[in-house]
């Protein structure tokens, strides 16, 4: 049933289609939001920015209805409002697509469009889905979005970018004035992007207005009419996007003056080869094929590449997480066959994965158990005992090496920032003393200043001789922080570019080599 | 300041929850009729939880996994019946092996305990090698173990029949007790808060108990750390085995008998008493002292309350009603805060 708002929300009589005035909210020891006043235009894309923890998500959280502020007032089209919970928000037109989609990847486009509220039929006395105004429904709200999409399709077999635009749809559907999207392009390839900003505009047009969260700058400048800037649960203001550089908005969102992006290129590789690999091969056909490079003692190795170029298959194989069907792997000179984890951490090398919720935090667990995982054996004593006073000193040593900032060891890691978690996961992995790692995507998610900081490990590690090998599909941050990039395509290795020489044009045209 | 307070309360509470339902249980039934709070009573209540702790402390690390072990209980029969037609007086009629000499108590203590140690390798091999669910694996070891048992009962001599007529050193195992009048303490009691100490330790001191954690927490990402996960899943059901099999001795040893209907559903009370103590059926969540608590909570509604003439219907209703009441409040406690 779709719900007819003729003339309810009309957007002359306003100014602004939302108001959130003086928010705020605490949480036990964090004030989350600390009054902050956010306004939307209707028919215009409002970017929400801010480092991870300065109050972004609570926020959208209060205003979908999943938190209730501690005070403050919202207001729709100038009437205010009380949202207790997710349907009310939907129902006065404020709808969120969120970070992790949310589809049933079992059912078909429509039925995930319509879950619950179904067009209904009466059959005598019993009531049905009526299938065919649900088809009929969804075709036209998919055409009228230009959106080449069946309603029939398994969610789960469609694309990432195509689940998202039927949760666009979705939200469409609901008549939505104000749609939320929250890190919409982190998981899109460009070319999904571009796809996605045709459809903002397209929102945009017929009066929609777009809470839009990203970490990306120039996106935000691609596609956001005004950007508002939060900063430890305060807002520090809100500008008309054409006045902001990637410069500005990054000193408003850490409130210092960022000069560098980057630490400055420390490491040395040398001409020893630590890694040695060779014609590397997948048993899956579409997976990596024939991939051979040396890693130098020391070196910081980037994989670029756009999604589906097969790099984490990759960097998994190499670490025993998947099998290869043909290829050799040499460490130090030695011909060596990794088929486990178990076996790549006892060689020298440590992984930290793209999913860092996923494979990465034990998130019921402690910072201390998170951080000593992977290195028990150590603490076993000669009784099989483990050692804690050690296991305890370690952990303590690695929250102040990295400066973690947790409140203590004993703090579940499901209660930190993402980037704090990410430097757990470094700790984790440095206490195995490792001489490779393997970093995928090491930045994703993660703030601006907590990147520098990821930035700084990596550069501090290669600096102590340490071998990187990292994934990432931010163009910027290889040529920042790779000696040399090594570029892939569909699976196959398409070229190395020297950090020096590298740009974005010629990494662009390596990761485009062998498309058809 | 007074908010801070509450909160403070709020939380103690809830960290606590399963302690404080345990004490005012007591305390209500102890109101009813003041003679419950007697040694007498608190023994009686220990000794029928031992055996009960033993198999709860075997099905809690499979539960820290995320996983369950529905064969549990007739793995506990199966041993009770090995045990018992193993160690029968010679002077006893009907004996399962006629002409079996008088074994050394160790000897089928140890063969019971290594059946069982192996059908729980063998459900954690399926459960590790082939992918099977756990629920899966062990619903079908929990059929095979009361088949095999009943094929052993039904061998003649015996045909079925009980098993009796248990060798003294048995039966003074399950019944005997250091010291002697009002504060004797039961060997069963000692066994079982033995067990209970070895596995506290290995689940906080060692390697493996922390690897336990880790896989409950997120099987994944301990592949990714270099955790063996078939390994320490056959370990933990294999362990979980021995447990059962230790339990299924102290049985027979108790009742001074066996039949191969011994154990029929205990794994449900076993699981009922972690879920109860706060072991999160999700895993990665659970300690040692809840389970215990866990134990005692229905030990205390069994035997108090028909101590207070509680209909025994009621007592199972207000046992469904704690389980359902503790699982819901112990979701509440872990899913992140409004």
């Amino acid at each position: 049933m779709r719900r007819d708002n003729g003339g309810r929300y009309d957007v002359s009589n306003h100014k602004y289609v939302l108001e959130m005035n003086n928010m705020s909210k605490e949480f036990p020891g964090v004030q989350a939001l600390d009054d902050v006043t956010l306004k939307v235009r209707p028919g215009t894309v409002h970017a929400l920015m801010g480092e991870n923890g300065a109050g972004k998500s609570t926020l959208m959280k209060c205003l979908f209805g999943l938190y209730q502020p501690d005070s403050g007032e919202i207001l729709i089209n100038g009437k205010k409002v009380e949202i207790q919970n997710a349907k009310e928000a939907l129902d006065h037109g404020i709808s969120m697509i969120h970070q992790e989609l949310h589809s049933n990847l079992h059912r078909n486009v429509m039925e995930n469009i319509w879950l619950g509220r179904f067009p209904l039929k009466k059959i005598g006395p019993l009531t049905f889905i009526d299938e065919r105004k649900m088809y009929q429904d969804t075709k036209e709200l998919l055409d009228n979005l230009q959106m080449d999409i069946d309603p029939r399709e398994i969610v789960g077999r469609m694309s990432v970018s195509r689940i998202q635009s039927v949760e666009i749809a979705r939200a469409v559907s609901y008549d939505s004035k104000v749609i939320i999207m929250d890190e919409p392009s982190s998981s899109l390839t460009e070319n999904e992007v571009d796809r996605l900003f045709e459809i903002i505009r397209d929102l945009k047009s017929r009066g929609v207005a777009i809470i839009y969260i990203s970490h990306k700058i120039e996106e935000i400048l691609q596609i956001a009419d005004e950007v508002t800037i939060l900063r430890d649960g305060k807002k520090v203001g809100v500008w008309p996007a054409s006045e902001l550089t990637t410069d500005l908005i990054i000193s408003r969102m850490v409130g210092r003056e960022l000069t560098d992006r980057f630490p400055p290129r420390v490491s040395k590789p040398t001409d020893e080869v630590i890694l040695r690999v060779e014609g590397l091969t997948s048993p899956i056909f579409r997976s990596f094929k024939d991939i051979t490079f040396d890693l130098h003692h020391g070196e910081i190795l980037g994989i670029g590449g756009l999604v589906g170029a097969q790099r984490t298959e990759l960097i998994e194989a190499l670490f025993g997480l998947r099998s290869i069907s043909s290829g050799k792997i040499y460490y130090k000179g030695q011909e060596v066959k990794i088929d486990s984890p178990l076996k790549a951490k006892k060689l020298g090398m440590a992984l930290l994965t793209e999913e860092r919720r996923a494979t990465g935090i034990f998130p019921v667990l402690d910072v201390l158990e998170n951080t000593s995982i992977a290195n028990l054996q150590k603490y076993v004593k000669v009784n099989k005992l483990l050692d804690d006073k050690a296991r305890r000193a370690e952990g303590n040593q690695a929250v102040e090496m990295l400066s973690i900032k947790t409140p203590s060891l004993k703090t579940l890691i499901q209660d930190l920032s993402g980037g704090n978690q990410q430097k757990v996961l470094f700790a984790r992995w440095l206490l195995t003393e490792p001489e490779i790692l393997l970093l995928d995507e090491p930045t994703r998610g993660i703030d601006v200043g907590a990147k520098y900081e990821i930035y700084s490990i990596m550069s501090d590690l290669a600096k102590q001789g340490k071998s990187i090998i990292f994934i990432s599909s931010e163009m910027p941050e290889l040529i920042g922080m790779a000696d040399r990039i090594m570029v892939m395509c569909e699976g196959r290795l398409s070229g190395f570019v020297s950090g020096e020489e590298a740009t974005q044009e010629n990494i662009m045209r390596l990761a485009t080599k062998f498309m058809a | 300041m007074s908010l801070i307070d509450s909160r403070k309360i709020k939380n103690f509470i809830t960290m606590n929850a399963i302690y404080i339902v345990l004490i005012l249980l007591i305390i209500g039934i102890a109101f009813v009729d003041p003679r419950f709070l007697s040694i007498v009573c608190l023994r009686d209540i220990l000794i029928q939880s031992s055996t009960r702790v033993i198999i709860a402390l075997g099905i809690f690390f499979i539960i820290l996994t995320g996983g369950v072990d529905l064969s549990a209980g007739r793995q506990v029969g199966l041993a009770a019946v090995i045990t018992a037609s193993l160690l029968q007086s010679p002077d006893y009629l009907r004996r399962f092996y006629p002409d079996l000499p008088q074994l050394p108590l160790i000897l089928p203590i140890l063969i019971a305990i290594a059946v069982c140690l192996l059908a729980g390798l063998t459900n954690g091999f399926i459960v590790a090698r082939f992918g099977v669910p756990p629920f899966i694996a062990t619903l079908g070891m929990q059929v095979i173990v009361y088949g095999a048992n009943s094929i052993y009962f039904d061998l003649p001599p015996n045909n079925s029949q009980p098993i009796g007529g248990l060798s003294k050193n048995l039966t003074e195992l399950g019944t005997g007790t250091i010291g002697t009048g009002l504060y004797s303490i039961p060997y069963i009691v000692i066994i079982a808060i033995l067990a209970a100490v070895v596995v506290w330790i290995i689940a906080n001191k060692t390697q493996f108990g922390k690897n336990v954690y880790a896989i409950g927490g997120n099987v994944e990402a301990a592949r990714v750390s270099g955790i063996n996960i078939g390994k320490n899943i056959m370990i933990i059901y294999a362990f979980a085995g021995a447990m059962f099999g230790l339990a299924g001795v102290l049985e027979a040893a108790r009742t001074g008998g066996a039949t191969n209907n011994y154990g029929m559903s205990y794994e449900l009370d076993a699981i009922a008493a972690c879920v109860v103590g706060g072991v999160s059926a999700t895993g990665g969540v659970g300690k040692v002292p809840g389970v215990l608590a866990g134990v005692l909570i229905f030990s205390v509604i069994n035997y108090g309350l028909t101590f207070i003439n509680v209909n025994p219907y009621w007592q199972m209703i207000i046992k469904g009603l704690i389980i359902v009441a503790a699982v819901a409040f112990d979701i509440r406690k872990y899913r992140r805060k409004k």
